[in-house]
């Protein structure tokens, strides 16, 4: 056996280590998988036309997707939140805060649950630390 | 024969992009990033290290490709690339002019080196490939070198581990000295440092973390590549993990290197920033002076 092999990583542990980290939800296949549509309409804004048509009628729009009821409202709601709870991934869904003429900053501080004053003025002064929100079980 | 002279890190936030744009770079909030990168700027119109050639590292981040394709490892190999449409319009940049030729050399021989590359012949190019550009370059009419677009998945998991990118950028060095024309080539890695743009932990910094992994990157990345992501993940953000592609860089410069720069500022937007030039030891030119820059709050003590 080569090295390489040797160093094979079970899968089973690498996936299960992702749950273990607070307010994080990471873009594993399970996830991609149930937000195929969301994110894939999200991928659609990047065309002007589209842009213009969800902005006239977002309801009808989302309509044309096949999405879940919660992941429409989550759009409808811009609930960033819901959205990733939906199988979004936040690099597709740049594309409709894009077209609301939003910033990363504005999505992820809406995340936080801290107004846009707030974690504007938090990542002035550093960001957020790290201890306490490494690991759940671990508490560090 | 072609010879990789430099290495470059660089953070490619659309942010930075948006300060360019909207003529911000010298307000309060951005002109400490864009005096931090000066250096660079000025260092790299100087004879000598002007590359012919950028092979840029960096992430699509869902432009080129979205959830029908996900290539781990691609290449773009076309005479040129535009900026994508990201959902506010093209970037208002140059065209990305490609080398065809030493790209699908550099495909063919990754490829017998065990890499399975994707190969690009048609690509859009996003914010990830054209800031970093505009931060080394400024606002030129034409970008001053020809650039090989290199996108590597960090967003789908399971992105490629530091292992193998460290041993990507070896392979990537073999087959540029295998080029047959004199040219001088960087190897660029962009993204990071410590980010993460979503959920409750949104807004994650990791001062001491990043500044250990510019240390190790420099002195010890053998031992840096086999951090797992899952410590990417808890110390740097999830989008952290945008870290792994400096290692692609990093083994393209061979075992010893000179640190000729580095720049470290905290906040730009959600992320810490990184901006490095390193050179290969024995090829290595001066340091700058000064050497390092940490501004904004990377200033303050550790908590």
């Amino acid at each position: 056996m080569s090295d390489k092999k040797k160093e094979r990583i079970d899968i089973h542990e690498y996936l299960a280590q992702f749950d273990d980290i607070p307010g994080t939800r990471v873009f594993t296949a399970q996830r991609a998988r149930k937000g195929y549509n969301l994110n894939q309409f999200a991928m659609s804004l990047m065309k002007e036309e589209n842009r213009k048509r969800f902005l006239a009628d977002e309801s009808a729009y989302l309509d044309e997707w096949n999405l879940t009821p919660a992941a429409k409202q989550a759009v409808l709601d811009r609930d960033y939140n819901a959205m990733i709870d939906e199988g979004g991934n936040v690099y597709f869904l740049s594309k409709l805060f894009s077209t609301d003429g939003k910033s990363f900053q504005f999505a992820a501080g809406s995340m936080t649950g801290m107004t846009q004053e707030e974690y504007a003025e938090m990542m002035l002064k550093g960001g957020r630390k790290p201890d306490g929100v490494r690991s759940i079980k671990g508490g560090y | 024969m072609a010879r990789v002279t430099t290495g470059i890190t660089t953070s490619h936030i659309p942010a930075l992009g948006a300060a360019i744009q909207t003529g911000k770079t010298g307000d309060d909030y951005w002109s400490p990033v864009f005096e931090g990168y000066q250096p660079i700027r000025d260092w790299i119109k100087q004879p000598g290290n002007m590359p012919d050639v950028v092979v840029l590292v960096y992430n699509d981040h869902a432009s080129a490709f979205d959830m029908n394709i996900i290539p781990t490892f691609a290449i773009g190999c076309a005479e040129s690339f535009k900026p994508a449409d990201e959902g506010w319009g093209p970037r208002p940049v140059p065209d990305v002019i490609g080398h065809p030729d030493l790209a699908w050399h550099i495909a063919q021989s990754l490829i017998l080196d065990d890499f399975d590359m994707t190969i690009l012949n048609q690509m859009d190019v996003d914010h990830g490939c054209t800031v970093p550009l505009s931060m080394i370059f400024g606002e030129p009419e034409e970008w001053p070198c020809k650039v090989i677009p290199f996108p590597v998945n960090v967003v789908t998991y399971p992105p490629p581990s530091g292992r193998r990118c460290f041993n990507l950028g070896d392979s990537i060095k073999a087959a540029i000295e295998s080029f047959p024309e004199d040219l001088n080539v960087h190897v660029w890695g962009t993204g990071g440092m410590s980010h993460q743009l979503q959920g409750p932990r949104a807004g994650l910094i990791n001062k001491e973390f990043d500044l250990n992994f510019i240390d190790q990157l420099i002195k010890d990345p053998e031992t840096l590549s086999k951090m797992p992501h899952i410590e990417y993940l808890r110390e740097a953000g999830s989008e952290g993990i945008e870290l792994v592609m400096w290692l692609i860089m990093r083994g393209a410069l061979g075992d010893k290197v000179k640190d000729l720069y580095t720049f470290y500022h905290i906040p730009a937007s959600n992320t810490a920033l990184g901006a490095l030039i390193l050179q290969p030891e024995e090829t290595a030119g001066e340091a700058l002076e000064p050497r390092k820059i940490m501004s904004g709050h990377s200033l303050s003590a550790a908590a």
